[in-house]
């Protein structure tokens, strides 16, 4: 343990601070009784009855959830297909050029994937709204599922399957018993993955938006715009509260579980 | 060196001798290659019902890829593997009569041992009563009753090997498949296990087929082994054959230590052949019944421990040379002299320490003579 000293204290606040003091500000400024944004005027929790009563939030917020669930579940699926036909199809001609181009889009510009899936939408007339926008961010979020997977299923030991195929399975059947009972929690993972990343995206959503399908951060931008208004304060610290809770409550369960297998692997070696 | 021999009654189980015998395996002609690479070239071999068959070699021999086209895992190039009296070619994995150990034991982890166990039964929608009996037989046969809701990382190394091959028996595989089982395990638990392994096979009445690169292990176990090299089988005979009567280099060098004296053939009657090692000194004598021309290139092959070593000249032997103790390997059990005879060479000679270390006649640095008897060596041309 390094011993408490002032360097090390001040370093910690500075960085802490760097990363947080704007969240928290925010988060004190959707308590203010007033309307102004930046002049304190007593306590009160209004504006987050104010939230809650505003139908177009309440709107974009089930937009973005509908959107974020269907994308996350289909770039999921078909994340697991690529990464599975990456990691299992050997070497066949062209292999780098597939891997590399799954991954292009995640370094490609926003703006460009934006707009060249706009001029798509546009040329094969498709009309504008939560289909289009659901088909960007599965699109987007693909690449990311498929890394997440192909991690997992790199220290996959192929003898699982080769065994259940020895025991009378098909290769269908190994893969729904053994292979995906396994890799679940990457799978998990990814999903996750991809259900954030529809949450948070702004610019994409942009692109492929049409009337109807506002998405709740196009709504917040969009009402930032005019001014920030306290309501906006809340709306956001409800969705870090949301956040937060689900991390850390994702990383207490992961360590508690990793300690009991710690534990329980322990015994069985002292115990032969 | 310990000299195992198979403890399997020899006399009664034997049934390579006779011709009439249907192999359960029988290997016609398979080559397999990877691109370029063959990894098995133009092999035939029988395996028979109730065998305990091991196929011996260096990693890279070919071994693993036999094991392999037998589970269904990889297909001969060319050439057909039969089973009894089927043809496995067109055979998937699951629908052959043969189950495998794998040698990282391939334990389901979300599954315990029971479902483990009884996993392949599930897969042939056995009854689940069925089901239930088949498992609780096979965890009371490596005694395992206790664990029987663990999951696999809650068990020891040991434990998870006797899990392996439960599941792998569950099935009644006419034929199992053992890739490299003990591998994983420390040597007393290994020892050990062997013995396990061997009796289950007795008791069950099943083929076995092990792959190893452990050749104490294999003559352990086995009621035959398949010797292999870059793909091609060397000698295929009992360990005790093997080991006395080994047909080349590569096979008397891979089975135990050996002495390997290269020379130069002068008369062979048939019985007897001489070997010229060395310009100063005689030839040396061996019984074998191969004839070479003269002036052949040949080998000697003779065991440290039929090699007789003594301060004194022998009053009569077969084959004496004179050398110099140049090292001696102290094992507990046995010693093993390396002394050094005048063309340069090292000849190795065991003896069992029979007394105490401080009563050791023999020391560094001593003249000695190393003899044998001219039965005690084997005449090779390769």
């Amino acid at each position: 343990m390094t011993r408490f000293n002032w360097f090390n204290a001040t370093t910690l606040t500075l960085g802490f601070a760097f990363l947080y003091l704007p969240i928290i500000l925010l988060m004190i400024y959707s308590f203010n009784e007033s309307r102004l944004v930046t002049v304190w005027a007593g306590f009160s929790t209004k504006w987050y009855q104010s939230v809650f009563s505003n139908e177009s939030f309440m709107n974009a917020a089930w937009v973005t959830l509908r959107v974020g669930f269907i994308s996350a579940s289909l770039a999921t699926v078909l994340g697991t297909m690529a990464a599975l036909v990456l990691n299992r199809a050997g070497s066949f001609k062209g292999k780098t050029l597939f891997t590399g181009m799954i991954y292009a889009t995640m370094v490609m510009p926003e703006v460009i994937t934006g707009l060249s899936l706009l001029l798509l939408f546009v040329s094969l007339d498709f009309t504008r709204g939560f289909w289009t926008v659901t088909l960007a961010h599965i699109t987007f979020s693909m690449c990311y599922a498929t890394v997440v997977i192909s991690a997992r299923l790199v220290t996959f030991e192929r003898s699982m399957e080769e065994a259940a195929l020895d025991l009378g399975c098909t290769r269908f059947s190994a893969f729904m018993q053994i292979t995906l009972p396994i890799i679940f929690p990457a799978i998990l993972a990814a999903w996750l993955l991809a259900f954030t990343l529809s949450l948070d995206d702004l610019v994409i959503a942009s692109f492929a938006s049409g009337p109807g399908a506002t998405t709740l951060p196009m709504k917040i931008y969009s009402q930032v715009r005019i001014g920030v208004s306290p309501e906006i304060n809340a709306l956001s610290s409800i969705l870090i509260a949301v956040v937060a809770f689900g991390v850390v409550t994702a990383s207490l369960i992961t360590k508690q579980a990793h300690a009991k297998r710690m534990k329980e692997e322990q015994q069985a070696h002292s115990s032969t | 060196m310990e000299t195992l021999v198979s403890t399997q009654p020899v006399s009664d189980f034997a049934p390579w001798n006779n011709p009439g015998e249907v192999p359960l395996v029988h290997f016609d002609g398979v080559t397999k290659k990877f691109g370029d690479f063959t990894a098995i070239e133009n092999l035939s071999l029988n395996i028979y019902e109730r065998e305990f068959f091991a196929l011996l070699g260096p990693s890279g021999c070919g071994k693993t890829t036999m094991m392999r086209m037998l589970a269904g895992f990889e297909h001969p190039t060319k050439g057909n593997i039969l089973l009894g009296q089927g043809n496995l070619q067109e055979a998937p994995p699951h629908k052959r009569p043969v189950n495998m150990m794998f040698q990282s034991y391939a334990l389901f982890p979300h599954m315990n041992v029971e479902q483990n166990i009884g996993f392949g039964l599930k897969q042939d929608k056995t009854p689940k009563a069925e089901i239930k009996r088949r498992v609780e037989e096979m965890l009371s046969l490596v005694q395992l009753e206790p664990f029987a809701k663990r999951k696999p990382h809650q068990l020891s190394g040991g434990q998870k090997q006797r899990v392996a091959l439960a599941r792998s028996l569950a099935k009644k595989p006419k034929l199992l498949l053992l890739d490299e089982p003990l591998g994983a395990l420390d040597r007393k638990l290994r020892e050990q296990t062997q013995f396990e392994l061997m009796n289950i096979q007795e008791q069950l009445g099943l083929t076995f087929v092990i792959v190893t690169h452990d050749q104490e292990e294999a003559m352990t176990v086995a009621s035959r082994i398949a010797v292999m090299d870059h793909g091609k089988i060397v000698q295929v005979a009992t360990p005790a054959e093997i080991y006395e009567y080994p047909n080349s280099r590569y096979s008397a060098d891979f089975l135990g230590d050996v002495n390997i004296i290269e020379g130069r053939t002068d008369i062979s009657t048939g019985e007897t052949a001489s070997l010229y090692w060395s310009d100063e000194e005689a030839p040396l004598t061996v019984s074998t019944s191969l004839r070479l021309p003269a002036q052949t290139t040949a080998w000697l092959a003779v065991r440290p421990e039929k090699l007789r070593i003594s301060k004194d000249k022998p009053p009569t032997s077969d084959n004496c040379i004179q050398g110099k103790v140049w090292d001696i390997g102290y094992t507990g059990n046995i010693s093993t002299y390396h002394v050094k005879v005048s063309n340069g060479s090292i000849l190795k000679a065991q003896v069992s320490n029979q007394e105490r270390l401080a009563d050791r006649p023999i020391t560094w640095e001593d003249t000695v003579f190393v003899h044998w008897d001219k039965g005690a060596g084997v005449f090779l041309e390769t």
